[in-house]
């Protein structure tokens, strides 16, 4: 009797179980915490979490549980009231050593997260917190990349003997650079040795009037594509190390498009704070290196520095000395990239200086080879903290040496910094180098700070929409189609069920607009079943037996089904390809809920009349 | 349970001239007002300066208006958030919100509270947002891009699955729907925001869905009948989905109204403009998508499966 095959049966069983079981960290709800990891003096360990706890307890600060892992201790808290005063409590006692950081401590049982069930992470706008959109200054860009080829090309024809009347960018920016020769051989010249020596530049013979001829150098667009997508994604890297210092724990920090970056900050309120921070400045310097380790090592234990040195620390806390006298800044390197080197294939920093660098760093190798050379990151950071139950905000200037090496020969404008001994490290160090070049500047197009009110506020609300609108279509459904009408029910919960597990398990940030897509995903998915619903009632009409207007029922209306279902993917498709935002949380949700109402619509409650009508003789349907 | 007569049997295209000349009107008066009142563009289109405010007892907008016109920002614009406690507040930057020439939020927060406590001291800011101009201006064409892409990318499906006169008539419908409901929220002057954006985009999903029902039901009848006269076979087509088009509607506006009314500010936009589309679409799937395949000269010979297309498959379920 039954036409619908046994494995489909298996299929919507299994289906069904994965659907609860990986709904199901969404119904454990995280409790406010407070993480402590340490910085670079600070270890983790059973004596820090006896000291959190104790200032805890010092305060009558009542916490649910503390949990100490590898690198973290995590305290869990009853609600966001107490997590606040609780943080302000261990940061107090902690001090410096260590990040303090308000985080949610999952409550998902153990066995939920072993085979990788987690609940959605929800959006901004339904936990508070602050959202900056920020973009690469293009123009800065330009700016210095023309600027540096103009000194460049200026030193180049010097070095030649091609000689020139002036070398100026042009007045309209990105036009590039003007290079005015006096005779036609010459320009050829200077044309050809421009091309040779730089290839990022195409060169083309401009006006000749009298003996003033013209030539102009531009930079090529999908190099300077290049360099702006080098600047974000090395102010995405700044920006992450910095937001780690800020103790945001899970920041959203990614790249949009070609030029911009997202920051969002879940919990935090004060833009001020992390604005500054963002916006920190970080340069670079090269330095001489001065005397022996050992009279580091006695500089440091007696305090009595050089008066023309000054004591540093390299990044495991060594102390370095170095000669008050700067050779080279950060804003006079044009690149630094990480690779391996030819002959020994260890790895490796390549640098390379502006003209001016170039010269200084020239003049001091000359008479220095060698001699040690150190590199001083310097950043400054505005910090906050809480004196007195006040947060006071003090201006904190990190000095740092990250490569300390010694002068193998002579050179200028390009070398490169071995002895590394990692290729991780040659990267860092690269990294870390660019993030002193003063990459360029970014700025903030869009900033929205989302009070944690409005955020409960928002779900509450939003979780009252969807369980409305789900009970009033499983009503209606209900009442007029009957029996069929609740095998929809069914579906359409199950529907829900399955959006959420998919939904959790893709990882989508659950938004409002993603809520209200759930809603209209809802209020869509029974049009299937009203489709199948409708077409059994014809087919009854016209005389057909109740065995036979199911089947023909439910086939008539697939092929609708899926042209309308097809139709509207194309439209949830175009939505997810907006960017990112509100839109983007819609579509993709709605994208999601168009294919598992398609099961559910049609496969589902397919089964479950089967199962209901497959094995009775029937007189009437219950439609 | 049944609402509907299935024996009904309106002759819906004996008043295509009726039907059509009311949509073409709605079109040109919706094209008008665009032209002419424009939509009102929330913050993300605009950029500028906005906070949400809540008040712990309820507040009239025009005293909110009045007291930020006292302190100098006369050309705020001031919205309920549905119930009467909460505002939002939308404006371009003043002055004193700026800090070296750019929008300081904590600078806007304070400059927007002290206004409204000032005349009213259970006034409580519960969020604030800034955006550029240039962000607004790129999420216009985006948006733009994307309707077009939906409307030509369901246009092709159309186009393949059905036959070149269908998705002629679904294009002409849709974007008959988007400028009405567009027309509606430009009279209404509701914002237009992000949300409200995505909704209309959804809108288009919404009713071309609608469309395809019908002509699905018109490509079979047409298939079926042995003698076919097109404008029987519309009639018929669009009675026998007639129940079916106005259920679903009727379904998925419950849960529109159900955020509309529960959901609260963030998405009642999408709800209010979903509902309109529904309405506009259902209409429009019933009275104007037929009428259009009738005059482009819809007949039986485009619709017979050619011999290659084996119908078996598209059938099954």
């Amino acid at each position: 009797m039954s036409d619908f095959p046994r494995w489909k049966y298996f299929l919507v069983a299994i289906v069904l179980v994965l659907g609860i079981v990986y709904a199901l960290p969404n119904a454990f709800l995280p409790q406010p915490a407070v993480q402590v990891t340490a910085n670079r003096n600070g270890v983790v360990n059973q004596a820090l979490q006896e000291k959190a706890l104790h200032a805890l307890k010092q305060q009558n600060i009542a916490y649910q549980s503390a949990e100490l892992s590898n690198d973290h201790l995590l305290v869990a808290f009853g609600n966001a009231d107490v997590q606040k005063t609780a943080g302000d409590a261990i940061k107090a006692a902690l001090g410096d050593d260590y990040t303090v950081a308000f985080n949610l401590k999952s409550t998902v049982p153990h066995w939920l997260s072993m085979i990788f069930a987690r609940s959605m992470p929800l959006g901004l706008d339904l936990q508070g917190g602050v959202h900056f959109l920020m973009e690469v200054d293009q123009s800065d860009v330009v700016d210095k990349q023309e600027t540096r080829y103009a000194d460049d090309i200026r030193s180049m024809l010097r070095d030649k003997n091609i000689r020139y009347d002036s070398v100026s960018r042009n007045a309209v920016r990105g036009q590039g650079v003007a290079v005015v020769l006096r005779s036609a051989a010459d320009r050829t010249a200077a044309a050809n040795a421009i091309a040779a020596e730089y290839p990022d530049l195409s060169v083309q013979d401009g006006q000749v009037t009298g003996d003033r001829f013209v030539l102009n150098a531009v930079l090529r667009p999908d190099k300077l594509r290049d360099i702006s997508l080098n600047a974000v994604r090395q102010n995405l890297g700044t920006l992450r190390n910095r937001i780690n210092a800020l103790g945001v724990s899970e920041p959203i920090i990614q790249q949009q498009g070609d030029s911009r970056i997202i920051v969002e900050l879940a919990g935090v309120q004060d833009t001020a704070e992390a604005k500054k921070l963002i916006g920190a400045t970080a340069t670079l310097e090269y330095r001489a290196g001065y005397g022996s380790p050992q009279q580091a090592m006695d500089a440091q234990r007696t305090g009595s520095v050089p008066p023309d040195a000054r004591l540093y620390k390299d990044q495991r806390g060594n102390p370095v000395l170095l000669s008050k006298k700067i050779i080279v800044t950060g804003d006079q390197l044009v690149d630094a990239a990480s690779g391996t080197e030819q002959q020994s294939g260890s790895p490796m920093v390549s640098v390379t200086l502006n003209a001016a660098g170039a010269k200084k760093m020239l003049d001091f190798t000359t008479s220095n080879v060698g001699k040690p050379m150190g590199v001083v990151y310097v950043e400054r950071v505005v910090e906050t903290k809480v004196v007195d139950g006040k947060e006071v905000r003090t201006p904190k200037i990190t000095e740092e040496v990250i490569n300390y090496a010694t002068v193998n020969g002579v050179f200028g404008k390009n070398f490169q910094t071995t002895g590394l001994r990692s290729a991780k490290e040659a990267s860092e160090l690269a990294l870390l180098l660019k993030g002193g070049s003063l990459a360029a500047p970014i700025d903030i197009v869009e900033e929205r700070v989302i009070g944690p009110s409005l955020g409960q506020d928002n779900i509450a609300k939003g979780m009252k929409a969807v369980l409305i609108g789900l009970g009033l279509v499983l009503l209606a459904a209900a009442i007029y189609y009957k029996l069929f009408g609740l095998v929809a029910d069914v579906a359409l919960f199950f529907n829900l069920v399955i959006l959420v597990a998919v939904m959790s398990l893709v990882g989508v940030t659950l938004t409002m607009p993603g809520i209200a897509g759930i809603v209209l995903t809802l209020g869509m998915a029974i049009d299937a079943n009203v489709l199948i619903c409708e077409r059994v009632r014809e087919e009854l009409r016209n005389g057909s037996s109740p065995h036979a207007s199911i089947r023909a029922g439910y086939e008539k209306a697939w092929a609708t089904i899926l042209d309308a279902n097809v139709t509207h993917l194309i439209a949830a498709l175009a939505l997810t390809t907006m960017g990112s935002g509100p839109i983007r949380g819609f579509g993709v949700t709605l994208l999601i809920g168009i294919l598992t109402s398609m099961f559910t619509s049609v496969t589902v409650t397919h089964a479950i009349t089967a199962l209901i009508h497959g094995h009775r003789k029937l007189k009437t349907l219950s439609v | 349970m049944e609402i509907f007569n299935h024996n009904a049997n309106v002759n819906f295209l004996g008043m295509r001239k009726v039907s059509i000349g009311i949509a073409v009107l709605l079109m040109l008066v919706s094209i008008a007002l665009l032209a002419v009142r424009g939509l009102d563009y929330g913050l993300d289109f605009t950029g500028g300066i906005s906070a949400e405010i809540s008040y712990q007892q309820p507040v009239a907008v025009a005293d909110v208006r009045e007291a930020l016109a006292k302190a100098g920002m006369e050309h705020a614009v001031v919205q309920s958030l549905g119930g009467t406690k909460e505002v939002s507040v939308r404006m371009q930057p003043t002055a004193a919100m700026l800090d070296q020439g750019k929008v300081n939020l904590d600078k806007v927060s304070d400059v927007v509270s002290r206004a409204l406590k000032a005349a009213r001291p259970d006034a409580q800011l519960k969020s604030r947002s800034s955006v550029s101009s240039q962000v607004g201006d790129e999420l216009r064409s985006d948006g733009t891009v994307a309707a077009i892409f939906v409307i030509l990318g369901i246009g092709l499906y159309l186009w393949v699955r059905f036959e070149r006169r269908f998705a002629i008539a679904a294009l002409a419908t849709e974007v008959h729907d988007v400028l009405v409901t567009l027309g509606v929220l430009a009279i209404t002057g509701r914002e237009f925001d992000l949300t409200v954006l995505a909704s209309v985009l959804a809108v288009i999903g919404y009713s071309i869905n609608d469309k395809v029902v019908v002509f699905d039901r018109i490509r079979e009848l047409f298939r079926l009948a042995r003698k076919a006269e097109p404008v029987e076979v519309l009639n018929r087509s669009i009675n026998s989905t007639l129940s079916r088009t106005i259920i679903t509607s009727l379904f998925t506006a419950i849960t529109m109204a159900a955020l509309y009314f529960i959901g609260g500010a963030v998405v009642q936009g999408f709800a209010i403009t979903m509902l309109i589309g529904i309405l506009v679409g259902t209409l429009s799937s019933i009275f104007v998508a037929s009428p259009i395949l009738l005059w482009l000269g819809v007949s039986k010979q485009d619709l017979m499966p050619q011999t290659k297309e084996n119908p078996e498959l598209a059938r099954r379920p």
